[in-house]
């Protein structure tokens, strides 16, 4: 029997440039700025974007995944929640063994950032990230609490709905992804500047974490569940690559 | 007729203004989460090949350069083998390929020491020239970009990768400069006159 193509190989999909958010985005003004203006080249991906670091569970602590206790080891204050999903790519397939990344800010809405003069304060017992790897499945978890909203530099009364900030690893460089997981029902998600650098509702919703009272701990922390879908990777006997390519 | 059923890929969002909080805690100060920040370096002692350093800056349209910029690298090693799931592999052991580069906090100026990658082979089998990866995230970039540095002192020509490039002349943004053995210089301008090509791979 011949085997198919390993997972981790193959050409990756090409992205949806209409679907992410585009470079310039007036209403988010930092990026008028920072936005290229030339078009990008495109081309389909070779092995510099389709080979990507390997992350090892040796390189996880125990509580880099619970906020709640890895700053100092004493609880941070907030709603205490449980922060889940999985890791997927495009056509549907759970990623395992790749690092998730997460920051936010407390539960009054104040970072742990030298660039932070909100008049929240800060926990003292809350550093702000944590950091885990994906099951065989594709599902990760955090627990941590509820960040508070904050406002920011924009317009004069721009405010940032709750959110926390998510960076993932495919197997592939060009997977490379970081975006932010918003929480059902919040208000500002709507007046978010940033938010709506993306141009569809559809694609804003997929960054809407429901509340998941399913993975919800009685008596001790609500959860939100968050899949994060990477680029997948075309996988055909027929591809036509030189051998070992 | 049947649907097709793939999913749509999670869209991008600004990695912000705090990105370091996640990303490399102990370089902002907040330590005692990690041991160490990860991708501290894209080689282990040992590490085969010519041994090189590229300092550079990442500019706004408005000349101003990034001290909130974050980069990461991806190569291959001297041999132009990628580390992990390179189907060519295994590579040098002591090669892990990735590096997470952040500005300075004042000058905006970063750094990355590694080893000149070798060649690596375009799908079709012919030679990329060698060359870096890069995947730069930072305030007001809603969408991580994506770019290479090559070398000055390479055959760049037979590129099949640099070749795609129009107009000629903005061929140079992607080729960093040598100002000293082993010693290499690449600015990053994100918008106007020089800016530097970005890819969608
Ligand atoms: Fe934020």
């Amino acid at each position: 029997m011949t085997q198919g193509p390993a997972a981790d190989r193959g050409p990756l999909f090409f992205r949806d440039r209409d679907w992410h958010p585009p470079a310039y985005t007036p209403g988010y003004k930092t990026s008028m700025t920072r936005a290229p203006f030339r078009p990008l080249v495109a081309m389909g991906s070779t092995l510099s974007e389709e080979t990507g670091p390997a992350f090892g569970q040796s390189m996880i602590g125990r509580l880099d995944n619970n906020l709640i206790l890895n700053f100092t080891g004493q609880p941070a204050i907030g709603e205490r929640i449980i922060m889940h999903g999985r890791v997927l790519d495009e056509t549907g397939r759970g990623v395992p063994g790749v690092l998730v990344e997460i920051w936010q800010a407390n539960a009054g809405g104040r970072y742990r950032h030298r660039k932070d003069g909100y008049a929240a304060p800060l926990d003292p017992n809350f550093g702000g990230c944590g950091r885990t790897l994906t099951a065989q499945d594709g599902s990760y978890e955090f627990l941590t609490v509820r960040p508070g909203a904050y406002p920011w530099p924009n317009r004069v009364n721009d405010w940032r709905p709750m959110h926390i900030h998510v960076s993932v690893f495919g197997s592939g460089f060009a997977q490379r992804l970081i975006t932010q997981m918003y929480f059902e029902a919040d208000p500002l998600i709507a007046r978010c500047p940033i938010v709506n650098t993306i141009g569809t509702a559809k694609a804003i919703e997929s960054l809407v974490a429901p509340l998941d009272m399913n993975r919800a701990i009685p008596m001790d922390c609500l959860a939100y569940k968050f899949d994060i879908v990477l680029r997948g990777r075309r996988q055909s006997v027929f591809e036509n690559r030189p051998e070992g390519m | 007729m049947q649907r097709l059923d793939y999913l749509k890929e999670t869209p991008s969002q600004t990695a912000g203004p705090y990105v370091h909080i996640g990303l490399t805690p102990n370089k902002l100060g907040n330590a005692g989460i990690y041991p160490q920040d990860l991708g501290e370096s894209p080689i282990g002692p040992g590490a085969l090949g010519d041994h090189i350093t590229i300092t550079g800056t990442v500019q706004d349209g408005a000349g101003m350069i990034l001290r909130d910029a974050l980069i990461e690298s991806w190569q291959a090693d001297a041999a132009g083998i990628y580390p992990g799931n390179d189907p060519r592999g295994p590579a040098d052991p002591a090669v892990t390929g990735w590096a997470r580069i952040i500005a300075d906090f004042d000058s905006g100026e970063w750094t990355l020491r590694t080893v000149k990658p070798g060649r690596v082979p375009y799908p079709d089998g012919r030679l990329m020239a060698p060359h870096v990866a890069l995947w730069i995230v930072a305030r007001g970039i809603n969408l991580g970009l994506q770019t290479r540095i090559y070398f000055e002192d390479e055959d760049n020509d037979s590129c099949p990768v640099l070749a795609r490039i129009e107009p000629r002349e903005r061929l140079r943004t992607l080729i960093a400069r040598r100002t000293g053995p082993g010693a290499y210089r690449f600015d990053i301008r994100l918008q106007g006159a020089d800016e530097t090509v970005f890819f969608d791979m």
